[in-house]
C-alpha cells in the first residue's frame, strides 16, 4: 500500500485519486468502488449518484478550481484534496486556506502531485494535514520540514493569532 | 530603529538553519537544480554570470553602524572586499560561495539582517523614502507601517509560490514620492482624512521591466488598522489569478490590466469584504509598538538661525565646502540640523558600489555624526539622517577623505545604474562602461552645476533594474544579432509626477553615448528659460529638436 505523511506521521494510503477526465466526459466516467478522491468536475457531473457514499468520496481541486465552487458543500465530506501541478504552482495554497477558513473545513485536507518537503511548513500552515507525494522520497526524513518554522508571524490556520496578537 | 526581541530572532535563526540544511541536501545531490532555485532564491541567492550573487534586504533602507561592520565584514571575508547598493535599497554581495552562504545568512542574523525574499516570486524587501522621519513635506512617518508589513509578509505561508515577484513601496511624503510607489507593485502613500485619521491611498499594479504602467489607485482611503487584511485580499486575488503560463505576462500589473482597474478593486473589495475585522486587524498596541522604535533621536536644541549664519561663513571661505553643501545636503524639520547624502558616484566606480574599508568609513561617520544609524537609496548613495549642521565641515572632510563628498548628488553623474552584463546574467548590455564614459566625459563641476538636477537611469536589459523608463534621460541596453546598443528614452520622471519616458530613435553603440548625451545637453542649454530644469523643457518643446539634432546628417 502507499505511503503518505499524515497528521505529522508517516501512514499507509488505502485511498486512490481518480485522474480529471477528458473535456466533456465527466458525467460519464466510472468512479471505482473503492475509496476514491474525484475530480471537482466529476462530482459535479455525477453529484446524483455520488451523494450516497460520502463515506468513501473525496474530491480534488485542481490550480484552475476554486474553493468557492465547492463552497459550504466542502464540510460534507471526510477528505478533500488539492492537486498541484508542478511546485511553483502556488495556488493550491490559497485553495488550502479558503477551505479551512471560509468553508470551515475539518477533514482530511490533502496536497497532491507535484511538490517538495520543503514546502511542508508552509502547506501545513494554510491547512493541509496530508501529503501524498508524486514522486517517490523518504518520507521518514521529510517529516522535519513540517516544522521548519514553529513561531510565525502572521496567522496560519494553524495560528489564527498573528504575532503582533500574542507578543506580552 | 526596529530591535528584535526572542520572536523575532527565534523566526530568523529557524530560516538560517532550514537553509542550512536546504544547502546541504543540495550539495550533497539529494534537491535539483529545478528544486534548489526557488529556495535558494527566496534566501537572496542568484547564480550570475561570474559567481552567486547574494542580495541581502535592508529593511527600507535603515541600517545602523554595527549591521554596517558586519557588512564590511563580509565583504572582506566572504567576498572581493566590496558589495553594491542596489535601485531597492538593499546591498549585494558579487562573489560568495554557496557552501559559505548560511554561513554569512547566520552572520546576518547576528546583527538582526536577513536575505530572506530578497528574490524569487514572492514579497520582496519593503522599500520606502530615504528621508523617512525628517523629511520636510512628511505627513506620517512611514517607517512603522514598513515594519508591520515586512513581519507579516516574512515566511507568509500563502505567497511564497506566487506568479511572479511582489514589490510594495509606502510612502509617507505629502506632495513628493521618493519611494516611487507608482512603480510598484503595490504602492501604499500615506494620508490622513478629514478627521485625521492616519490610512492609505492603494496603488496597484505599478512597475517597470519590459511592460512599464503606472499603478491605479483602487482605494482612496484605507484606515491604517486595515493595511494587512487589505493587502492579504490583494495578494490572494493575484495569487489565484494571475498568469502562470508566461513569466512575462505574470506581474500583477499584466492582471489589473486585463481585468481593468475597477473590476480588479471590485474582486479585491469582495475578498476584503471576508477578511476585514479579523485578527490581522491592527491594534493600537501594535501601531504604537511598530512607531516606538522611529522616535526622534536625541536632538540637541539648536538656534537654527545662529547655526545657518555660522554655516554661512563656512560656505563663503570654501568654494568646494559650499558646492558639496547645495547639492550633498537636504533640508532637515529639525532646527539646526541636516541630511546629508554621501555620493557612491565618484567617476570611476560602478555606481552604488563600496568597499569594506568604505563601508567601516560609513559606520564611523554615522556613529561620530548621526545617531549611529544611515539609509540606503534607490538612487544608490548613502544618507546620513541627523547631522548637526556645526558639523558639516568637519564631516565633509572626513567624507572627502574617504572618497564619498564627490559634490554630484542629483546631477548628471549621479546616475542610477544597474549592475548590467559585467555581472548580471539577464543584461543584454553592459551599462557600469556606458556609466563611466559619461562620467568622464561630464567631469566638469561648473557645467553639471549649471545643468541643475538630471536624472539619468541606465539599465543594461528590459529588466530594468536602473529605472530608466522614469529617468529624465533613460538608457536602455539591447541587443542586436549579439552585439551591443543602447536606447535613448527622454522624459520620464520619478517622484510625485511619475512619467514614463519616450523613445528617442534607433539606438547607438556604446562608443556614440557621451557624445548623444552631449547633444541632448545641447539642445536643452540652447532652449531653456531661465531656471528652468531639464525635464521641464523637455515637456515645453518635446521630443522633437532633441531628436533632430541627435539623428542630424552630418554635412
Amino acid at each position: 500500500m502507499p505511503s503518505l505523511i499524515k497528521d505529522g506521521a508517516v501512514a499507509s494510503d488505502d485511498w486512490c485519486v481518480l485522474e480529471k477526465p477528458e473535456e466533456g466526459q465527466a458525467a460519464a466516467v466510472a468512479v471505482p468502488d473503492q475509496r476514491v478522491i474525484v475530480p471537482l468536475a466529476v462530482w459535479q457531473a455525477q453529484r446524483e449518484p455520488l451523494q450516497a457514499r460520502r463515506q468513501t468520496l473525496g474530491v480534488w481541486l485542481g490550480p484552475e478550481d476554486s474553493a468557492d465552487q465547492l463552497g459550504a458543500e466542502a464540510g460534507e465530506f471526510e477528505l478533500l484534496a488539492v492537486h498541484f501541478p508542478t511546485f511553483m504552482d502556488g495556488r493550491g495554497f490559497s485553495t488550502a486556506r479558503l477551505l479551512r477558513e471560509r468553508y470551515a473545513f475539518n477533514g482530511e485536507l490533502r496536497a497532491i502531485g507535484h511538490f517538495i518537503r520543503d514546502q511542508l511548513c508552509y502547506m501545513r500552515r494554510c491547512g493541509f494535514n496530508a501529503f501524498s507525494f508524486a514522486e517517490p522520497i523518504d518520507l521518514q526524513a521529510a517529516l522535519a520540514s513540517l516544522d521548519d518554522f514553529t513561531e510565525y508571524y502572521q496567522a496560519g490556520t494553524d495560528q489564527p493569532l498573528p504575532l503582533f496578537r500574542r507578543r506580552a | 530603529m526596529y530591535v528584535y526581541d526572542d520572536f523575532d530572532r527565534q523566526i530568523i535563526q529557524q530560516r538560517v538553519a532550514q537553509f542550512r540544511g536546504q544547502t546541504q541536501r543540495y550539495l550533497a545531490g539529494e534537491l535539483t537544480d529545478q528544486e534548489f532555485l526557488p529556495l535558494r532564491l527566496q534566501n537572496g541567492l542568484y547564480i550570475q554570470r561570474l559567481a552567486p550573487m547574494l542580495r541581502v534586504n535592508v529593511p527600507y533602507g535603515m541600517l545602523n553602524s554595527t549591521q554596517l561592520r558586519k557588512l564590511a565584514h563580509i565583504a572582506r571575508f566572504y567576498d572581493k572586499g566590496y558589495c553594491h547598493v542596489s535601485t531597492r535599497q538593499n546591498i549585494q554581495f558579487n562573489w560568495p560561495e554557496l557552501a559559505e552562504v548560511p554561513n554569512i545568512l547566520a552572520e546576518l542574523a547576528e546583527v538582526e539582517m536577513h536575505a530572506t525574499q530578497s528574490s524569487g516570486n514572492c514579497i520582496r524587501n519593503i522599500t520606502s523614502d530615504q528621508f523617512a522621519g525628517i523629511a520636510e513635506d512628511e505627513l506620517v512617518d512611514p517607517r512603522p507601517y514598513c515594519e508591520i508589513i515586512r513581519q507579516w509578509s516574512s515566511f507568509h505561508p500563502e505567497f511564497a509560490f506566487l506568479p511572479r515577484k511582489f514589490k510594495i513601496a509606502v510612502t509617507g511624503a505629502e506632495d513628493s514620492d521618493r519611494a516611487a510607489t507608482q512603480v510598484h507593485d503595490i504602492g501604499l502613500q500615506l494620508r490622513r482624512s478629514e478627521t485625521g485619521e492616519i490610512g492609505f491611498k492603494v496603488l496597484v499594479g505599478g512597475g517597470l521591466g519590459r511592460t512599464p504602467v503606472i499603478g491605479s489607485a483602487i482605494r482612496e482611503f484605507l484606515p491604517q488598522a486595515h493595511l494587512l487584511s487589505y493587502l492579504e485580499a490583494i495578494l490572494r486575488i493575484y495569487n489565484q489569478l494571475g498568469r502562470r503560463d508566461n513569466k512575462y505576462k505574470a506581474r500583477i500589473k499584466i492582471l489589473v490590466r486585463a481585468m481593468g482597474a475597477e473590476a480588479f478593486a471590485e474582486k479585491v473589495e469582495a475578498e476584503w469584504q471576508q477578511l476585514k475585522g479579523g485578527h490581522s486587524t491592527l491594534t493600537d498596541e501594535e501601531i504604537e509598538r511598530a512607531r516606538h522604535f522611529f522616535t526622534l533621536p536625541d536632538y540637541e536644541h539648536l538656534d537654527g538661525a545662529r547655526t545657518d549664519a555660522e554655516l554661512q561663513a563656512q560656505a563663503a571661505g570654501s568654494k568646494a565646502f559650499s558646492r558639496w553643501l547645495q547639492r550633498n545636503t537636504r533640508g532637515h524639520r529639525q532646527p539646526g540640523y541636516a541630511a546629508v547624502v554621501l555620493s557612491l558616484k565618484p567617476t570611476g566606480v560602478a555606481p552604488g558600489d563600496v568597499t569594506e574599508v568604505q563601508l567601516d568609513n560609513i559606520a564611523e561617520l554615522a556613529d561620530t555624526y548621526s545617531f549611529g544609524e544611515v539609509r540606503t537609496t534607490h538612487e544608490q548613495n548613502i544618507v546620513l539622517a541627523d547631522v548637526k549642521k556645526s558639523a558639516l565641515f568637519a564631516l565633509w572632510q572626513q567624507a572627502k577623505a574617504a572618497g564619498f563628498a564627490t559634490p554630484n548628488i542629483g546631477t548628471l553623474t549621479d546616475m542610477i545604474c544597474c549592475p548590467g552584463g559585467d555581472f548580471c546574467s539577464l543584461a543584454n548590455a553592459k551599462s557600469i562602461p556606458v556609466a563611466e564614459a559619461i562620467q568622464r566625459r561630464f567631469d566638469d563641476m561648473d557645467y553639471l552645476y549649471d545643468l541643475g538636477d538630471i536624472d539619468l537611469n541606465i539599465s543594461g536589459c528590459m529588466n530594468a533594474c536602473g529605472h530608466h523608463h522614469v529617468g529624465h534621460i533613460g538608457i536602455l541596453g539591447v541587443d542586436k544579432k549579439g552585439e551591443e546598443f543602447y536606447q535613448v528614452q527622454l522624459g520620464g520622471n520619478a517622484g510625485a509626477n511619475t512619467t514614463l519616458g519616450r523613445v528617442l530613435g534607433p539606438s547607438f553603440g556604446r562608443e556614440e553615448m557621451p557624445a548623444v548625451i552631449q547633444k541632448l545637453l545641447d539642445v536643452y542649454v540652447e532652449n531653456r528659460s531661465d531656471d528652468e530644469p531639464f525635464v521641464d523643457t523637455y515637456q515645453r518643446i518635446g521630443l522633437e529638436p532633441f531628436k533632430e539634432r541627435v539623428y542630424a546628417k552630418s554635412h
